[in-house]
């Protein structure tokens, strides 16, 4: 595989597509020809799917460019599981097809997720090199240091900061425009930002920010606003620490559009009903909008809320294009690459590390949402 | 049973007239409604004019001459009239010493669209088998998977670049032998399908097992196995949802800078990484800058605005489910 991925790097660009594609599709088309046969009995079919677990482990090791004991091992264990399969209480093959459908994903997901996840829990605990063992050394540098406390508190910051303002203006623009006439295309302008990049965003925004010294001309629209107020023109990307809520705004203008199309359709499923026996009871369209609207899509905001939470800890772009973290602007996912590009390869864990104590209470509590839907279901 | 009898409501003239000329009553309430909030109509226009208005100087900017530019800002367009695309020309052929920005086109659509199709067809399939392969342990696995989606990024990077770079040893013995490509796509590819599994595996899940399951046993009473069911029934009923995350695995990956930055170097980076470091080393050219910005947010203003309705769905099916 290995030869097969160098060779096609040497074709151009353009050419690769078609290639890789073909191969992949090719691979797949023989992993659902084995899983159709699989499930029917007779000699032949029984032979095809021992050759199959015998010979695609081993084969697939091979790819890979391990060694060869280790392809040998990986056939034994593909023999093992025939056997376990042509015993299974499930009639024959039926493991067969539960480890063809879900063995790629898996194996990607333990590749390139679990283990690295694992990987650098244990790089944090290490020192840069990574080769000796140095305890909390790591998560002491970033507590004790102004610059690192300082990136983990900004963090803070964007989380409280950006889920709360931006759903508050997507739930405000989505009833504001509900039911009213052009509301596509109203929704439309809002929304356009989640499709552009993080760096185009900021790009954008860097524009808006531009400063010139006072009495000439201001470029930045943000400065021009304030020579008309008869201010005087101020960097806005340098002065700590308001720096940091002018790149929030950034994310705020990117997430108002998801929050906006979440909620508007949350809103639209609010029952009509309950919304006029609300009014016959002589309610205003504030205590309507409290005391049915907002309970009625309470799951939906809660989804919102915690989406755009995650975004925000996990911003990097944003931050990297604007300031790179100058001015006392930086991030724990910017602060990270950096100690990684710096060969602070331990410091650089023990960022990572933070960052995901920061999101675990958030995944313990939508998981217990699914399993929850999953119950009911 | 009684015959329903019409109440007696207290109806005005006007809308009694409606009533006997059949049309829907409401009609009017809904202009009383509007003009009764004029005021949220204001503010819906403040809103959707202060989210428009960078993008749009943007756009002006970039189609400006770049001493104007410089000069004066440019919402001055009609006292100083100009245009050009030369801006467009010049930082296409800007970049580094191994990149310019044209090439770093290229390599954006190199990446994206087999990143967008390779997690799609191998979540489908694990999706499949979640939703209709019963087997102990699958509802645990399933969050498990879930889980996954929120372990960020950051915790797997620079692990899965040595594991790509070095290979795989445990102890001496070397399980994996190591990617050797270092100046290639395929690490971004296989790093932008493993980033995507965990959602996609979900989203893709929430409408299998929608599918009635009167169809997949009717299906496998016929005699069709798995394979075939996964092929002939599930795959062609889910593709409106397979389009809307196609999209949405799309823009991310076009739009994607951080797992560009670490696995896609030097003669293939993304524009992404090309437009960032401009911005870094010439931050000033502010005529370079806006033309590269809007030559990339074009294709994923593009298929956005083409192809907007999946997109919606797919984000609707992902989150008021989850």
């Amino acid at each position: 595989m290995s030869a097969f991925l160098a060779w096609i790097s040497t074709l151009p660009a353009l050419a690769q597509i078609p290639l890789v594609l073909a191969a992949f599709f090719a691979v797949i088309a023989l992993l659902i020809f084995f899983l159709e046969i699989a499930p029917r009995s007779g000699r032949k079919f029984t032979i095809i799917r021992a050759a199959a677990c015998v010979l695609i482990p081993g084969l697939v090791f091979l790819a890979l460019g391990s060694v060869l004991w280790a392809a040998a091992a990986a056939t034994l264990f593909g023999a093992l599981f025939f056997y376990l399969d042509y015993r299974s209480r499930q009639g024959a093959g039926y493991l067969f097809q539960l480890v063809g459908f879900l063995s790629p994903a898996i194996f990607l997901l333990a590749i390139g997720l679990i283990y690295p996840t694992i990987q650098t829990t244990i790089q944090a605990f290490m020192n840069s090199r990574g080769t000796r063992f140095v305890g909390l050394e790591n998560f002491i540098w970033i507590f004790t240091q102004d610059t690192g406390i300082r990136t983990v508190l900004n963090t803070f910051v964007w989380v409280l900061i950006v889920p709360a303002v931006s759903t508050i203006f997507g739930l405000a623009y989505a009833v504001f425009i509900d039911k009213s006439r052009g509301e596509k295309f109203f929704k439309v302008l809002v929304f356009m930002p989640m499709a552009i990049s993080f760096v185009g965003a900021s790009i954008i925004w860097r524009f808006v920010y531009a400063v010139r010294p006072a009495g000439q001309e201001q470029i930045g629209l943000l400065n021009q606003v304030v020579v008309w107020l008869g201010g005087e023109p101020v960097s806005w990307l340098s002065n700590s620490p308001w720096n940091t809520f002018f790149l929030i705004v950034v994310l705020i203008w990117i997430q108002t559009g998801f929050a906006m199309v979440i909620l508007s359709a949350a809103i639209k499923g609010v029952p009509a009903e309950q919304l006029e026996a609300a009014e016959l009871d002589g309610t205003n369209a504030w205590q309507r909008f409290v005391n049915v609207t907002v309970p009625g899509i309470r799951s939906s905001l809660v989804v919102v809320l915690t989406t755009i939470s995650i975004a925000s800890l996990k911003v990097f772009d944003i931050v990297r294009t604007m300031t790179a973290g100058a001015n006392e602007t930086s991030v724990i996912a910017n602060e990270m690459y950096s100690q990684w590009q710096g060969f602070e390869v331990g410091r650089s864990a023990a960022f990572a590390v933070v960052l995901f104590l920061m999101v675990l209470p958030i995944v313990i509590y939508n998981a217990r949402q699914i399993k929850k839907q999953r119950e009911i279901r | 049973m009684t015959a329903t009898v019409p109440a007696k409501l207290p109806l005005g003239k006007k809308d009694r007239k409606q009533l006997a000329r059949g049309e829907k009553l409401g009609a009017s309430t809904r202009t009383k409604k509007r003009l009764t909030s004029r005021g949220a109509t204001i503010a819906a226009l403040v809103i959707a004019v202060l989210w428009t208005t960078p993008t749009f100087g943007l756009f002006i900017s970039s189609i400006r001459p770049p001493e104007q530019i410089l000069r004066n800002g440019w919402w001055t367009i009609f006292q100083n009239p100009g245009f050009t695309l030369n801006n467009y020309t010049e930082v296409l052929a800007a970049g580094n010493s191994t990149l310019n920005l044209a090439g770093a086109f290229i390599n954006s659509i190199a990446i994206t669209i087999p990143a967008t199709i390779f997690p799609l067809v191998l979540a489908s399939l694990a999706a499949y088998a979640f939703a209709w392969i019963k087997f102990p342990g699958r509802n645990w696995m399933f969050i498990g998977v879930f889980a996954l989606q929120i372990v960020p990024l950051q915790m797997a990077l620079v692990p899965l670049l040595s594991l790509f770079s070095r290979g795989l040893s445990i102890g001496d013995i070397e399980v994996f032998a190591s990617l050797n490509a270092s100046n290639a796509y395929s690490q971004v590819w296989i790093a932008h399908t493993i980033f995507a599994l965990p959602l996609a595996i979900f989203l893709l899940h929430n409408f299998v097992s929608e599918i009635p399951s009167e169809l997949i046993e009717a299906a496998r009473v016929d005699g069709a196995g798995h394979g075939q069911i996964f092929f002939r029934i599930v795959l062609p009923l889910t593709m409106p949802a397979i389009a809307s995350f196609a999209i949405f695995q799309f823009l991310w990956v076009w739009n994607d800078l951080l797992v560009a930055l670490v696995f896609a170097d030097g003669q293939v980076a993304p524009m992404t990484k090309l437009l960032a470091e401009i911005t870094g080393s010439r931050g000033q050219d502010w005529n370079l800058l806006t033309a590269g910005a809007f030559i990339s947010i074009l294709v994923p203003l593009i298929v956005f605005f083409a192809l907007q309705r999946y997109f919606v769905r797919g984000l609707l099916a992902g989150s008021t489910k989850g």
